[in-house]
């Protein structure tokens, strides 16, 4: 091989190692008691063990727990909300797609602390009291649109008479969108709620400032609060690195299903031949 | 009510309508929220049409500064992210779709982890080799943070280059470098267009990002806004909300050539 590829391989690799190496250190330091990362202690699996049995940390668990229920709430209803939208959308004339469009790139392209604020004052002028309700209102309003780009992809490929032709044929709009239609959509669907989960999980800004002051805390809020007192819940690193795993391997099962199925098409295609 | 109940039916049955639910929906969680920062960026304290928060603001020479500062630190990280992210992109492209995918989410999954749980082993990191906190572990903390943003649009779109322009190039005599530089460059800018928009943004407006990596020594607009926001100063916070927003339209702006065409072929 050239003395190219070994120098654009070994770049890589080196971005890839820069990247890691933070995540690297938190995987060594959940094994150590030690309080601050960096002045290693000593192996121990105290963290762990502590991350789900005591009620020390019960507060870490807690906003464990909210995190996950709003992620899982608001990524679902975002995904409905979104495919009945990209199922419409797809049959509007193009000025009102584009309008449409217009609005939907707005929400993608601000900045999480201007839909923060936005919608701040939103609930604020409204009179609503802030909590659960508005902070999962709040993350369908910014994973939405994600899954929006997600599905519409998918129709402009789908024969768009489908559906009309599941009516004509007698079945009643619920079962030509349940029996027809999202079949073909559901790829787009589960990528949709994917990033709206993610959105979800990692978001700070816009939970900070619609969770109101009823002491509703998520993973995000509670590191933040956390590090503005000078460290971090040590426990914090056993769950990244737990949270880390999880979602490697997630995507490793993934990646191998995907890779067989595609092999398997390929062989059917041979046989076909 | 059987009358309501079959006009429903009707709507329900046109496919098109179904957009409605999500127009009304962005009209009342999007456009109203922006139209309410606008509206409080204009009043003051009670209720009536000013210009106060902004002569406030420019005569604020601590804002202004952090402003500008932020500005310079958002084009400096932007900046780093292209000349670090580009390379890794064309390369990532060129290799073959199997191992380049698996590498691609290599590059996102530190994604998953929470963005300041990074940011604090980061600092871990800076600590680990003894490098005092200030504007250079700034920088390169909001580099970390953000060169995925930059290497995946620009991989997207080199990847989708039709390989027949590079061979018909390179048939008619083109140099590698001539390749690169009129064939492939002038190409790419879209991609390199949407990572500018999703790395210069979230530099600017980040709150907490900025305090971590430097000990609250240095901090950016965003942090200005929470603050004030926090302190019950809404109209001011408002009002710097909505200069960001203006910054944010003219560098929508200046990308809108590169992003219609991508519109075009989402919706």
């Amino acid at each position: 091989m050239s003395k190219g590829y070994f120098f654009s391989r070994f770049y890589l690799w080196l971005l890839i190692g820069v990247l890691y190496l933070p995540i690297l250190i938190i995987m060594i330091f959940s094994f150590s008691e030690a309080k601050v990362l960096g002045n290693w202690t000593g192996f121990s699996t105290r963290l762990y063990t502590s991350l789900f049995s005591s009620n020390a940390h019960h507060a870490l668990f807690k906003a464990m727990l909210n995190t996950l229920v709003i992620a899982v709430i608001a990524s679902t209803i975002s995904m409905m909300l979104g495919t009945v939208a990209a199922l419409g959308i797809s049959k509007l004339r193009e000025r009102q797609r584009k309008m449409i469009a217009f609005f939907n790139n707005i929400s993608i392209i601000n900045p999480d602390i201007i839909t923060a604020i936005s919608l701040f004052l939103l609930f604020v002028s409204l009179g609503v009291s802030q909590g659960y309700t508005t902070v999962i209102l709040a993350h369908i309003t910014f994973c939405t649109p994600f899954v929006v780009l997600c599905v519409l992809p998918r129709l402009s490929s789908l024969d768009s008479n489908l559906y009309e032709a599941a009516l004509d044929l007698g079945a009643t709009p619920g079962q030509a969108v349940r029996k027809v239609v999202i079949p073909e959509i559901r790829p787009g669907m589960i990528s949709g709620w994917i990033v709206a989960f993610t959105l979800s999980i990692d978001d700070f800004a816009v939970t900070l400032f619609t969770s109101g002051s009823e002491g509703l805390e998520t993973l995000s809020t509670y590191i933040y609060a956390d590090a503005r007192k000078g460290g971090l819940t040590p426990e914090l690193r056993a769950l990244s690195t737990l949270i880390f795993v999880t979602v490697l391997l997630l995507l490793l099962i993934i990646n191998y299903r995907s890779t067989r199925q595609r092999r398997r098409e390929k062989r059917d295609s041979v046989a076909k031949r | 009510m059987r009358r309501t109940f079959n006009r429903l039916r009707q709507l329900v049955r046109s496919q098109r309508n179904w957009a409605i639910p999500y127009v009304l929906f962005l009209g009342f969680f999007v456009v109203v929220p922006l139209l309410l920062i606008a509206s409080y960026a204009f009043t003051n304290g009670s209720g009536h049409f000013s210009l106060e928060n902004f002569t406030l603001f420019v005569n604020h020479i601590e804002s202004v500064n952090t402003f500008v500062y932020s500005i310079g630190i958002a084009i400096l990280t932007t900046c780093l992210c292209i000349l670090l992210g580009y390379p890794a992109a064309y390369i990532l492209s060129r290799m073959k779709p199997q191992s380049a995918s698996v590498l691609v989410v290599l590059f996102i999954l530190p994604m998953w982890i929470n963005i300041l749980v990074r940011t604090l082993a980061t600092v871990a990191l800076f600590d680990f080799v003894g490098m005092p906190l200030g504007e250079g572990t700034l920088i390169f903390g909001m580099v970390y943070n953000f060169l995925p943003f930059m290497i995946y649009p620009i991989y997207n779109v080199l990847s989708k280059i039709d390989t027949s322009l590079i061979e018909s190039a390179q048939d008619l005599g083109a140099t590698h470098r001539e390749v690169f530089l009129k064939v492939v460059l002038p190409l790419s800018m879209p991609g390199v267009g949407s990572g500018i928009l999703m790395v210069f943004m979230p530099t600017m407006s980040t709150f907490a990002i900025a305090e971590l990596l430097t000990l609250n020594n240095i901090r950016l607009f965003g942090s200005t806004i929470q603050e004030n926001i926090n302190n019950g100063m809404w109209n001011y916070g408002a009002a710097l909300s909505l200069i960001m927003l203006l910054l944010i339209g003219v560098s929508t702006w200046f990308n809108r050539d590169g992003k219609s065409k991508d519109e075009r072929g989402l919706l």
